[in-house]
């Protein structure tokens, strides 16, 4: 059912395909990270309106699909005339969007946390600054590391989205080697054993660290 | 040394605390006493500023507490506090506990923190256990290692909130023993405690408190040898019958 | 630059020829709502099923119902709906292929319901069994006990418990699957975000069209919350563990 001969003869177009995924992966998560650790601070500060900004950014990006936000940008940043080209443009879409998937996270691991801790770094003189770097964020993304990380797995996944705004990613290229050669059977089959192969094991592995983590708890 | 004048506290329409008042001098030793929900525990938060509190003023060696210029990291790192819960942090080690605070607020350099901390980890007896991390060590060790913790920082005065109430009956005299040789080498304390063992051996004065108010404020010998309110002495017999 | 927005649009013409611009989206909204609530019928029965299997005590069956769990979630929604599109007519014996290929009606929404339906069928699979094992191991046994088969214990004792638990989580997922019916315009299902698209590629409306759709899901989303939580009232008993009072 897979051609491999095939699949040696496109493997640059492959491989580059599969380089722009994880490089839209990678930055979607770093950026969707520090962002979402903003928000995550932004919500539950005491200061109303920026915990309501936060609450709002958050709640849309839920509630809406990743391929409308994917539309959203694809349209809007021509419109307001940017002329990035749409295989720039989702990194901007990927890194909001995740941010708010990210901060629902952080928010849970800053929450797990309890109260005492705060009132103890509070106690010794810590700033607020100083108690979120030192004490609370250190300990809450020890907690959710594992979750952070099944997140990014998902992220991953969600890249092959692109491929519906005809970027080369690793689906993309696939779709560009099927019809090519109008080897869709070959070319899909193998598109979904290359992303289990890369999926399953770190999700496998995943698995493990969160007991693991869970027995120090 | 920590003056505190009519102060009340509301949490929405609840009344937590109702005009207390009290003072307590350098180099005294103050237990408040009381049934649970009576205030005590966030009457002593109010004194580092971790409650805030709606009116009345407290003054910590003359500095406001609740004066909104007040620098209150600064306030609170020279006042000690010890929580029920010992509240070490769990991601670092006992030597880093120890200096985390004494280097990033008081600015100290790693060496003379690493040495304050271990000298204090020694006299807490605990000085093998430097490089273990919290969740290694037992309840008593743990809660005189936050002892050591607030000590690191040179308190001027140090607040005790239930420090043995978290702790296995075994475990409650190594606890009390280093609160009771911090009293002897003269600090000012002001301990929320049931421990009334203790509060006879070494306070000076008792204060008992109910439903957010400071019932009785006496001296140590007059408060368990005559005590004046009812309620206190209600207090007394249901905890000293055992 | 000025905003100039034309929210008299939706009740333009469309260039399409199928009317204004409001039943296009109203057309995509009944496909979005058809390929999801299908889907979602397929994906609590088929997760349940995987979940109870993969708690059983005969480790073929929960080796089969873990296999499905991973296989579906490790391959992302698109790919899964391509290879039931364009691969799956292919591989299946000749005769049944051609049908599906030349007279299976709407072959777009079955694809999509189905895909959308298997690949939820794995997150719920998760939930219905991390849901089984909350439950105290007393139960099972104390139905056991009590002379019930093992297939009764789990239809009387043990599901409608494990139901109640997962609700919470379920909400998120059933969220999800609208959200997800999104990837099917890949597979040419006319839902709602691929109708976005038709009409701001035919009216240029941008900003209108954006706002219309983004409204619709927003609306689709606070509704499936509230219902969520109506049901989960419903379904609470008092004092069981989460029912609180």
């Amino acid at each position: 059912m897979i051609d491999w001969q095939l699949i040696a003869d496109n493997r640059e177009l492959l491989v580059e395909g599969m380089l722009y995924s994880l490089k839209l992966t990678g930055t979607a998560m770093l950026g969707g990270i520090v962002i979402g650790c903003l928000l995550a601070l932004a919500r539950l500060s005491s200061f109303k309106p920026l915990s309501l900004f936060a609450a709002f950014y958050v709640n849309l990006f839920r509630s809406v699909p990743l391929v409308l936000v994917i539309f959203w940008f694809y349209f809007l940043i021509p419109y307001f005339g940017f002329q990035i080209g749409p295989d720039k443009s989702v990194f901007i879409t990927f890194t909001l969007f995740e941010a708010a998937y990210y901060s629902e996270i952080i928010r849970a691991g800053i929450q797990s946390i309890s109260r005492g801790q705060v009132s103890a770094a509070y106690a010794l003189g810590l700033t607020y600054p100083q108690t979120m770097r030192y004490i609370l964020l250190p300990q809450a993304f020890r907690n959710m590391l594992p979750v952070l990380l099944t997140q990014t797995v998902v992220l991953f996944q969600d890249t092959s989205l692109v491929t519906i705004i005809g970027i080369k990613d690793f689906m993309g290229s696939n779709v560009v080697v099927a019809s090519n050669n109008s080897a869709m059977t070959e070319m899909y089959t193998f598109a979904a054993l290359a992303y289990f192969c890369v999926c399953f094991p770190v999700s496998l592995m995943l698995k493990r660290l969160h007991k693991r983590i869970a027995v120090i708890r | 040394m920590i003056d505190i004048n009519n102060v009340s506290k509301w949490y929405g329409q609840f009344q937590v605390l109702t005009d207390c008042s009290t003072r307590i001098n350098k180099g005294e030793v103050v237990v408040v006493c009381g049934p649970s929900g009576s205030g005590k525990s966030t009457l002593i938060k109010c004194v580092n500023g971790l409650e805030p509190f709606q009116s009345g003023t407290i003054l910590v060696d003359g500095t406001s507490v609740g004066a909104p210029k007040t620098n209150l990291p600064k306030l609170r790192s020279r006042v000690g506090m010890v929580f029920q819960h010992f509240e070490l942090f769990p991601h670092l080690s006992i030597t880093e506990n120890l200096c985390l605070a004494q280097m990033k607020v008081l600015g100290r350099n790693h060496e003379e923190a690493h040495n304050k901390g271990l000298q204090l980890l020694d006299r807490v007896g605990l000085k093998a256990h430097a490089e273990k991390f919290p969740g290694q060590l037992s309840g008593g060790q743990q809660q005189r290692v936050a002892i050591a913790r607030a000590l690191a920082m040179d308190p001027i005065a140090m607040l005790f909130d239930e420090p043995t109430s978290a702790l296995d009956p075994e475990m409650i005299n190594e606890v009390l023993d280093v609160m009771t040789q911090l009293a002897a080498e003269g600090m000012t304390m002001m301990c929320v405690t049931h421990e009334m063992g203790f509060a006879r051996r070494v306070a000076h004065r008792v204060i008992f408190m109910d439903h957010g108010q400071i019932v009785e404020d006496a001296a140590k010998d007059e408060f368990f040898g005559s005590p004046r309110s009812e309620r206190a002495q209600q207090f007394l017999s249901k905890i000293l019958q055992h | 630059m000025t905003l100039n927005l034309n929210w008299g649009i939706l009740l333009e013409e469309s260039a399409t020829g199928d009317g204004p611009y409001w039943t296009l989206l109203a057309t995509g909204l009944q496909w979005t709502l058809a390929t999801a609530l299908t889907g979602w019928v397929i994906a609590l029965l088929v997760g349940s099923i995987v979940g109870v299997l993969r708690t059983l005590p005969y480790r073929p069956l929960a080796l089969l119902g873990d296999i499905y769990v991973e296989v579906f979630r490790n391959i992302p929604l698109l790919v899964q709906l391509f290879f039931w599109f364009f691969v799956w007519p292919e591989v299946v014996p000749q005769e049944i292929g051609r049908w599906m290929k030349q007279d299976m009606p709407y072959p777009e929404f079955i694809t999509a319901a189905l895909g959308l339906g298997w690949f939820t069928a794995a997150r719920v699979a998760e939930q219905v069994k991390s849901g089984i094992l909350s439950l105290p191991r007393g139960q099972k046994n104390a139905a056991l006990a009590l002379g019930f088969s093992l297939p009764q214990t789990y239809r009387l004792v043990i599901l409608p418990q494990a139901f109640r638990v997962v609700i919470p989580p379920l909400t998120s997922e059933f969220m999800n699957i609208f959200k997800n019916s999104a990837a099917a315009l890949a597979i040419g299902l006319t839902e709602l975000t691929f109708q976005m698209k038709q009409m701001v590629e035919y009216s240029n409306e941008v900003i209108v069209s954006i706002a219309a759709v983004t409204t619709i899901y927003m609306t689709l989303a606070f509704a499936v919350n509230r219902g969520m939580a109506w049901l989960e009232k419903k379904a609470r008993v008092p004092g069981m563990i989460g029912g609180g009072r």
